[in-house]
C-alpha cells in the first residue's frame, strides 16, 4: 500500500477545483498550472523510477481489499504512459500560456484540461474495469469541453460528430463491462484475467474481447472507426489540438494493450494475429493515403496520427516480446514528436495565419530555426537513422518478418515511405519556395513558442541516440506486461 | 423475467439507433439519451435479476441482492446525465451559430 | 411585441412554501444517504429543482440576487470537500477515500451514526447544485 500512487490523479483534481474558483483571474491561473505541471513532472519521474526500482506499486482505495475495491496499480507501463503524459501536458500548457486567448482562459480552460489529465492519469493507473470507463468518461467529458472551447462554428459543427461517436463507443463500453462482469462476477482486472484463465477463452469471452477491442479502437481512432478524428482535432487552437493528437488516441491504444495483455492473451492466432493486425494493416494504409492526399498542416499531421496508431497495434498483435517492446518504444516516440508537430503547426499558423500547406512557402529564410527543428521532427517521425523513429519501427517490423508476418511488415516498409512523403510534402510547400507570407508576418517573433517545442525535439533526439537504454527499457516493460501474473501477484498478493 | 428484460433492451437498442441515424441533432441526443437507458438495463439483467432484498441495511431480509451493479448504474447515471447535459447545450450553441439543427446541412464543404 | 407581465402572485406565494419543504426533503435525503436510499446526488438534484421553481416563479434578477454565490464557485468547493476528506485519510496514515464511522449520543437525537462520508457526501451535494444550476442557467441566460 502506498498513496503515492493516488497523487498523479488527485493533485490534478486538486489544482482543476482550486482553479474553477479563481476562473476570472488568468495571471494566477498561469502561474499555478505551470507550477503544478512542473510539480506532476517531477512527480511522475519519482514514481517511474520507483516502480523501475521496486516493482509494481499497488493502493487499495478506501482500505478495500483486492477484488472487492477499486486498487489503483503502478506498474511499468503506466509509469512510463504517465510520465509521458506530463511531459506532454507541460508542453501544452507553456504553448497554450501563449496562443490561447485571455477571453478562452477565463471560460475555464485550465480546469477543463487539468481535468483531462486526471482522467487520461486514472486510466493509466486504474486496475478496475469499471473504474476504467469512470476515467475514460472524466477524460472525455474534459475532452469534449476544450473541442469546442470557444465555440467557433466549425468546432460546434465537428465535435458534435466526435462527441456523438464517443458516446455511442461508451455506451458499447458498458455493455462490454456488463457481460464480462455476468461471465466473471467481478470487476477487478487481475481478478478477470484469473477467471478467464479459468474458463478458457472460447466463444462468448472472444465476443467480449472484441467488443472490448471495438470500444478502444473507435476511441484510439482505428479502422473503420477513425473518420471523426482529422476534421474534429482541425478546430480547436494549436495547443489543445497537440494534446489531443498526442494524449488522446494513446489513452484507447494503452487500454488495447492492457485488456489484450492481461485478460484476453489465451487465443493470440484469433484475437492478436488475426483481428488486431488485420486491422493494424488497414489503419495504416488507410490512415497515410488521407496523409498523402491533403493540404492542410493539421490535417496531414491528423492523418498521420492514424496510420501510427496502427504501427502501434501492430506491435501488439504480432504479439512476442520483441514486438510488444517495439510498440512501447514506438508510443514514447509518436507522443513526443507528435505533439512537437502539432505545436509546430500552431506557430507557422502564427506566423502565416493560416494551416493550408498552398498558402505558405519560404519560412525557412525568415525563419531557419523553426525550419530546422521542424525538419528534424518530420524525418524522426517518418522513421530515418539516427533519431527515435527508426529505432522504434525496426523492432516492430523486424518481429513481423521473424513470426513470419510478412504481408504486414511490407506494409509497414511502405507506410513508412509514405510518412517520409507526406512530410516532405510539408517541408517542401511550408519552409522552402517562394516566401508568400508578408514581410510584417515574417517579423513575427516566434522564440517564445519554440521554448515549449525544443525540448520535445531534443527527447526524439536522445529518445534516437541512448536507443539502447531505452530499448532495454521497453523490453522490461513488455516482458513485464507479457506475463500477467506478475501483474496478478501484485494485485491479489497470492 | 431476463427473457423479457432482454427483449426490452433489444427494442430500446434499436429505436436508439434509429434515432441516431435521423438528421436532426435533438433526436440525435435522443437517441444517445435511450442508449443509455439501454445499456444501464443491461448491466442490471445481465449480472442476474435476482429476487432478494434490496441491498439496504435498514432492511431485513434473507438474502440480499447484488449491490456492486446498482452501483454501477448509479454512477454511469450519473456520467450519462452529465454528458447529456452537455450534449444538450452544445446542440443549443449549435443551432444558435448555425440556424439549423439539421445534420444534413451542418455537413460542411472540404475545402474550408 | 412587448410581453405584459404576467400575474402571477399565485404562483410566487405558493412557491414560496412549495420550496420550503423541497430544501428540507432534500437535506433529509441527503442526511439519509448513508445506509438508505438517498445521498449527496439526489439530495443535490433535488435543491437545484427546488432553486429553478424560483427561478422560475420569480425573474432572474431577484434570484440572483437573493443567492449571492456563482453556482460555478460551488462546483470547485464541492470538488475540493470530497477531495478533502480523501486527503483526511492519507494524513493519517490510511489509504485515499478510507472513510471511518462511529454511533454518538446526543441530546434530543438519541444515538446518531455519524460517518466521515458524509463529508464526501456534501461535497458530492455542493458540486450537484453548481453543475446543475450552471448548465440549466447556460441556456436560460442566453434567451433574452
Amino acid at each position: 500500500m502506498s498513496n503515492l500512487v493516488i497523487l498523479p490523479i488527485i493533485i490534478p483534481f486538486i489544482i482543476g477545483a482550486v482553479l474553477i474558483i479563481f476562473a476570472k483571474h488568468h495571471r494566477l491561473q498561469r502561474v499555478i498550472s505551470g507550477f503544478t505541471a512542473v510539480g506532476m513532472l517531477i512527480l511522475t519521474i519519482y514514481l517511474a523510477f520507483l516502480v523501475y526500482q521496486d516493482g509494481n506499486i499497488v493502493l487499495e482505495a478506501s482500505n478495500w481489499p483486492a477484488p472487492f475495491g477499486i486498487v489503483l496499480v503502478a506498474d511499468m507501463l503506466a509509469t512510463l504512459m504517465l510520465l509521458l503524459t506530463s511531459i506532454i501536458s507541460t508542453a501544452c500548457l507553456f504553448f497554450a500560456f501563449q496562443t490561447v486567448s485571455s477571453d478562452r482562459e477565463k471560460f475555464y480552460f485550465y480546469p477543463f484540461f487539468f481535468f483531462l489529465i486526471v482522467g487520461v492519469n486514472g486510466a493509466f493507473l486504474t486496475g478496475d474495469i469499471f473504474n476504467l470507463f469512470v476515467f475514460f468518461e472524466v477524460m472525455l467529458l474534459s475532452s469534449y469541453a476544450l473541442i469546442v472551447h470557444g465555440g467557433t462554428k466549425y468546432q460546434l459543427r465537428e465535435s458534435f460528430k466526435y462527441v456523438i461517436i464517443n458516446v455511442f463507443a461508451s455506451a458499447l463500453f458498458v455493455v462490454a463491462v456488463a457481460w464480462l462482469y455476468s461471465v466473471t462476477g467481478t470487476l477487478n482486472m487481475a481478478h478477470i484475467s484469473q477467471r478467464v484463465a479459468e474458463l478458457e477463452q472460447t466463444g462468448v469471452i472472444n465476443v467480449i474481447a472484441i467488443l472490448f477491442f471495438i470500444v478502444f479502437a473507435s476511441k484510439g481512432a482505428l479502422f473503420p472507426l477513425y473518420f471523426w478524428l482529422p476534421r474534429s482535432y482541425y478546430g480547436p487552437p494549436a495547443a489543445i489540438a497537440a494534446l489531443f493528437g498526442g494524449l488522446l488516441t494513446k489513452v484507447g491504444i494503452y487500454a488495447i494493450i492492457r485488456v489484450f495483455t492481461l485478460i484476453f492473451y489465451h487465443e493470440p492466432t484469433f484475437t492478436h494475429k488475426g483481428i488486431i493486425v488485420t486491422i493494424a494493416g488497414f489503419t495504416m494504409v488507410l490512415g497515410v493515403l488521407g496523409a498523402v492526399s491533403q493540404f492542410d498542416f493539421k490535417r496531414i499531421l491528423s492523418y498521420h496520427i492514424i496510420s501510427q496508431v496502427g504501427y502501434m497495434v501492430m506491435g501488439l498483435g504480432i504479439f512476442t516480446p520483441l514486438a510488444v517492446a517495439g510498440a512501447v518504444y514506438y508510443i514514447v516516440h509518436h507522443m513526443i514528436v507528435k505533439t512537437a508537430l502539432f505545436l509546430f503547426a500552431g506557430a507557422t499558423e502564427r506566423i502565416t495565419g493560416t494551416t493550408d500547406l498552398r498558402k505558405m512557402g519560404g519560412l525557412i529564410k525568415t525563419h531557419p530555426v523553426l525550419a530546422w527543428l521542424f525538419f528534424i521532427s518530420a524525418i524522426s517521425l517518418a522513421g530515418i537513422p539516427p533519431f527515435s523513429g527508426f529505432f522504434s519501427k525496426f523492432p516492430i517490423i523486424l518481429a513481423g518478418f521473424q513470426e513470419g508476418q510478412h504481408v504486414i511488415s511490407g506494409i509497414a516498409l511502405l507506410v513508412g515511405l509514405l510518412t517520409l512523403f507526406s512530410m516532405m510534402k510539408i517541408f517542401s510547400y511550408a519552409f522552402w519556395g517562394k516566401q508568400k507570407h508578408t514581410s510584417e508576418q515574417a517579423k513575427t517573433p516566434i522564440g517564445k513558442l519554440l521554448l515549449p517545442i525544443v525540448p520535445l525535439v531534443a527527447l526524439t533526439i536522445i529518445l534516437g541516440i541512448a536507443a539502447e537504454p531505452i530499448f532495454q527499457y521497453s523490453l522490461l516493460v513488455s516482458e513485464q506486461i507479457m506475463d500477467p501474473s506478475i501483474y496478478i501477484e501484485s494485485v491479489l498478493k497470492e | 423475467m431476463e427473457v423479457l428484460m432482454s427483449v426490452v433492451i433489444g427494442i430500446i437498442f434499436s429505436v436508439s439507433i434509429y434515432l441516431f441515424l435521423s438528421k436532426s441533432i435533438i433526436r440525435v441526443i435522443l437517441g444517445s439519451l435511450l442508449i443509455s437507458h439501454g445499456v444501464h438495463l443491461l448491466l442490471i439483467t445481465m449480472s442476474g435479476l435476482q429476487r432478494g432484498g434490496p441491498p439496504l441495511l435498514g432492511l431485513e431480509a434473507e438474502a440480499y441482492t447484488d449491490p456492486l451493479p446498482q452501483a454501477l448504474v448509479l454512477t454511469a447515471i450519473v456520467i450519462s446525465f452529465g454528458v447529456t447535459a452537455f450534449l444538450l447545450v452544445m446542440a443549443y450553441r449549435t443551432f444558435k451559430e448555425h440556424k439549423t439543427d439539421n445534420l444534413e446541412e451542418l455537413r460542411g464543404s472540404a475545402d474550408e | 411585441m412587448k410581453l405584459q407581465k404576467p400575474n402571477d402572485v399565485m404562483l410566487q406565494v405558493s412557491m414560496r412554501v412549495i420550496t420550503l419543504f423541497i430544501f428540507a426533503f432534500s437535506f433529509y435525503l441527503f442526511l439519509a444517504g448513508h445506509n438508505n436510499p438517498g445521498g449527496g446526488f439526489i439530495g443535490g438534484l433535488m435543491t437545484a429543482s427546488a432553486i429553478l421553481v424560483l427561478y422560475l416563479a420569480f425573474d432572474m434578477k431577484t434570484i440572483t440576487k437573493a443567492i449571492p454565490f456563482s453556482f460555478t464557485t460551488m462546483i470547485g468547493v464541492g470538488l475540493l470537500i470530497a477531495v478533502a476528506t480523501g486527503i483526511m485519510s492519507m494524513l493519517f496514515g490510511y489509504p485515499f477515500l478510507t472513510h471511518f464511522f462511529d454511533y454518538f449520543l446526543f441530546p434530543l437525537f438519541g444515538e446518531v451514526e455519524l460517518t466521515t462520508a458524509l463529508f464526501f457526501d456534501l461535497g458530492v451535494y455542493l458540486v450537484v447544485v453548481g453543475a446543475a444550476m450552471t448548465i440549466i442557467l447556460a441556456i436560460a441566460e442566453d434567451d433574452k
